[in-house]
């Protein structure tokens, strides 16, 4: 378990499982906007974005370099940072595939959605470890209400 | 020449929090491979162990894109800047 917990509203965990059941059975995916320093990540807002991989979009999602910088865009607008990215993994569990530990970059946080038959489950949050070897599982500890952005 | 290159957010914990780094370099490959001289811990992270750049690694050289260009022999101009920008991708396993 990674150190700092990871602080999101449950409106907003609501809106990401929301996006996944909307997506179903695709998977969905979105920026993870936020503050991180050492004493706190939190999410403040979130940007959904379109699953690029149409190709295969039921068991596989893409964010483009452009969607990725007009995500950035957005939380240097708001005065936030990207800390991470959302996905949904529909029909199977909310830990990171072998194949999303080879496609991971470090210090973001990785929030999984399983969707089971269009239902949500569980809501989990990774982080890939330095050496890329794993993710470890990074809390969440849910608060009624974000701090205005 | 000397050129700028940005770093992304997810790997500054690895460039001891610089934004951008200055350094000499008359192709992108040459500005790569300085600049994970300088950082080495970021190498894991731009290149597979194959010696080649992962394939979520996208680098521009003035909002270009070198896929377009030469790719990592694209030629530098002094001034030149750099942008190493991720792209996120993922799913489950089957």
């Amino acid at each position: 378990m990674s150190g700092t917990a990871l602080r999101i509203s449950d409106a907003l965990v609501r809106r990401i499982q929301a996006h996944a059941v909307e997506a179903y059975p695709h998977e969905c995916c979105g920026a993870l906007l936020g503050n991180d320093s050492e004493a706190r990540r939190e999410i403040l807002d979130l940007v959904p974005l379109a699953n690029r991989r149409n190709d295969s979009p039921r068991n596989r999602f893409e964010v483009t370099p452009e969607d990725v910088q007009m995500a950035e865009k957005k939380a240097k607008d708001l005065k936030l940072e990207v800390i991470g990215w959302y996905h949904s993994h529909p029909d199977a569990p909310a830990r990171p595939s072998e194949f999303d530990r080879e496609h991971a970059w470090p210090w973001y946080s990785y929030i999984i959605v399983s969707v089971q038959q269009r239902e949500p489950r569980d809501t989990k949050s990774w982080r890939l470890r330095d050496d890329r070897a794993a993710y470890d599982p990074e809390a969440i500890e849910s608060v009624a209400q974000s701090a205005s952005i | 020449m000397a050129v700028k290159v940005i770093i992304p957010t997810p790997l500054r914990p690895y460039t001891s929090k610089k934004e951008s780094v200055e350094l000499q370099a008359a192709t992108v490959s040459e500005a790569l491979a300085s600049l994970t001289t300088l950082f080495g811990d970021l190498k894991k992270h731009l290149y597979s162990d194959d010696g080649k750049l992962r394939s979520f690694v996208n680098v521009y050289v003035n909002d270009e894109d070198i896929r377009y260009l030469r790719g990592d022999q694209t030629p530098l101009r002094e001034g030149d800047i750099l942008s190493i920008v991720p792209s996120i991708a993922g799913g489950t396993q089957n």
